[in-house]
């Protein structure tokens, strides 16, 4: 039951956001679907609103920066509560100018999720109602989950691993 | 810091002189270090603006830097009035992630545990209501209970209140009959104390008058909130994950999921008070079905072996040293695990990347996603009114800010 519940999903997606999709995978058994950045907001609306899908709970949100591919992602897990559904979708922008349409005009729960990826991911949600660090301490320059921001300083002297490979 | 500034009256359009308050961030009718300047108009909130992060401990940072097995000190510090949920929690996402089949026995064993934290978070939780309608009795009554957990956590895993409890793939140790005893007596002699709670609170005309229709929430907006656990059940909604997605065999066991009407101060109250009823049949049912068989999974490449094994056997030591120098092979992938945790659901969401660290782990803390509707929550009420709200919300600064 639960999986032609995803195929109807994937078939209605595509019907509508073909040119959307760039990859669908299903890691660990949950849905997960690449799409191009523009129409975001249109799809989860459409995820949202349309009778047959109704993914209405967003169970989280957060940013993922893939150095590699001078990209970060932005993560949108959705939950369709009465089928019990998962969907997870994952959008890519240029780390130059990470900018994406805001979620909270469909979830009030996006607004403290996206501030929070504004913070460590220096993502701009554009429309968001009240875009800044929440937290971090307000003057903080940088966004510090991001891959080039070591954990330790790196000119430390005093502690040599490279015995171990690392 | 920009907000004590803001402290001075300003004068609105309409002409009417407002008040600000700051609530926090050291406050003692908080519990916990949250800010939040209120705009008042005499005793009545108008507006409030939360400022979070005063605890902030950078996790999901310090996790990309740790072997997995180093990461579950850190779910400790996220909620702790419940850690061993979260301690086996992250065991679970990274299990499903190498995906380690675990022993029946185990999870019916990371079932009593869970429960027994599930009740002390809760306990917690609706004692300090009591507290902040003025009826301390209760409080001091029920800590002492929540002491008979910590000193069974203390036998199972040796520490009382940031646990680090278990391993991947199982137990450190199997429980001792001294654990048996305590878990024992504490079934035993809990449900009357836990009545005679019930009994001080729930019929109670003051404690009635102050927490009915205070800081309610409607199904939908908590929904559109992301709202779980208690507080969402509370308005109605009858989303928990044991039921729904069973983990660790929660599927065996007989439970009821309680929901509230008006999603208010007293329906979380009560929600949370028969949730600890049915926690203490899940722990009875798991006693009484437990299987026997092995206390950990055979996964030797991420279970530490015994300790004699390391000194006197060549694979123990070699496995010992792998596991401890962080040079086991993980499999790549993206896997989400969540467990219902004291405050709901409490998720987990892990990218491999084959190294001996996550290459990104992010923590569904619902305490942060459900904190947000508080300003929504406490419009147009007093300020004793807020104080109830945000306690009986359960709002843990170590979850909230991570």
């Amino acid at each position: 039951m639960e999986l032609n519940k995803e195929q109807r999903t994937l078939e209605l997606l595509k019907e509508k956001f073909e040119d959307q999709i760039l990859q669908i995978e299903s890691p660990y058994n949950l849905l997960t679907i690449h799409l191009r950045a523009e129409k975001i907001v249109e799809v989860i609306q459409f995820l949202y609103s349309n009778e047959e899908t109704q993914y209405q709970y967003l169970t989280t949100l957060c940013g993922i920066h893939y150095p590699d591919n001078n990209e970060i992602a932005v993560m949108y897990q959705l939950h369709n509560l009465p089928v019990n559904h998962r969907i997870r979708l994952k959008i890519f922008l240029p780390i130059e100018n990470p900018s994406t349409p805001t979620i909270t005009t469909i979830f009030s729960a996006a607004n403290w999720l996206e501030r929070e990826t504004f913070d460590f991911y220096g993502v701009i949600f554009s429309g968001h109602p009240n875009l800044k660090r929440i937290l971090n301490v307000e003057d903080m320059i940088i966004h510090p989950l991001r891959k080039e921001y070591p954990l330790e300083d790196q000119r430390r002297e005093d502690k040599v691993d490279s015995f171990f490979g690392r | 810091m920009e907000a004590l500034k803001t402290i001075e009256p300003k004068i609105d359009q309409e002409e009417k002189q407002y008040s600000y308050l700051n609530l926090g961030p050291t406050h003692p009718a908080t519990h916990g270090i949250f800010q939040n300047v209120l705009k008042m108009d005499g005793e009545v909130i108008i507006d409030a603006e939360p400022t979070i992060g005063y605890i902030h401990r950078a996790f999901e940072k310090l996790a990309e830097r740790r072997p997995f097995y180093q990461i579950t000190p850190i779910t400790d510090r996220m909620n702790y009035c419940s850690s061993p949920i979260n301690n086996i929690g992250w065991h679970m996402t990274v299990e499903k992630l190498l995906g380690v089949e675990v022993p029946k026995r185990v999870q019916y064993l990371r079932v009593i545990i869970m429960e027994l934290a599930r009740i002390t978070d809760h306990l917690v939780c609706n004692a300090v209501i009591g507290v902040d309608t003025g009826a301390l009795t209760g409080f001091v009554y029920l800590f002492q209970q929540r002491e008979h957990v910590y000193e069974i956590y203390e036998e199972i895993c040796g520490a009382r209140l940031t646990t680090n409890l278990g391993r991947i793939g199982g137990f450190e140790r199997d429980f001792s009959p001294k654990a048996w005893a305590k878990i024992d007596k504490f079934i035993t002699e809990f449900p009357p104390i836990l009545k005679e709670f019930e009994k001080l609170l729930v019929r109670n005309r003051i404690f009635m008058d102050r927490t009915i229709g205070v800081g309610g929430i409607t199904a939908e907006r908590a929904l559109n909130y992301s709202f779980s656990g208690p507080n969402l059940r509370a308005a109605g909604v009858d989303y928990d994950v044991r039921a729904m997605n069973p983990y660790s065999s929660y599927e065996d066991f007989n439970f009821i999921v309680p929901v509230g009407t008006n999603g208010d101060t007293y329906d979380r109250f009560m929600v949370r008070q028969e949730e600890m009823w049915q926690s203490l049949s899940i722990i009875k049912q798991a006693i009484s079905k437990l299987p026997e068989g092995p206390f950990h999974a055979t996964v030797p490449d991420f279970y530490l072996p015994p300790k004699e094994d390391v000194y006197n056997n060549m694979e123990a030591l070699i496995y010992h040293f792998k596991i401890v120098m962080g040079e086991t092979d993980v499999p790549k992938g993206e896997v989400y695990h969540s467990v219902e945790g004291g405050n709901g659901e409490l998720g987990f969401y892990l990218i491999s990347d084959g190294g001996r660290t996550p290459f990104r782990l992010h923590l569904r803390r619902p305490c942060f996603i459900y904190y947000q509707a508080y300003p929504e929550m406490i419009k147009g009420s007093m300020l004793s009114d807020a104080i109830l709200t945000m306690s009986s919300m359960n709002v843990i600064a170590g979850e909230l800010d991570a």
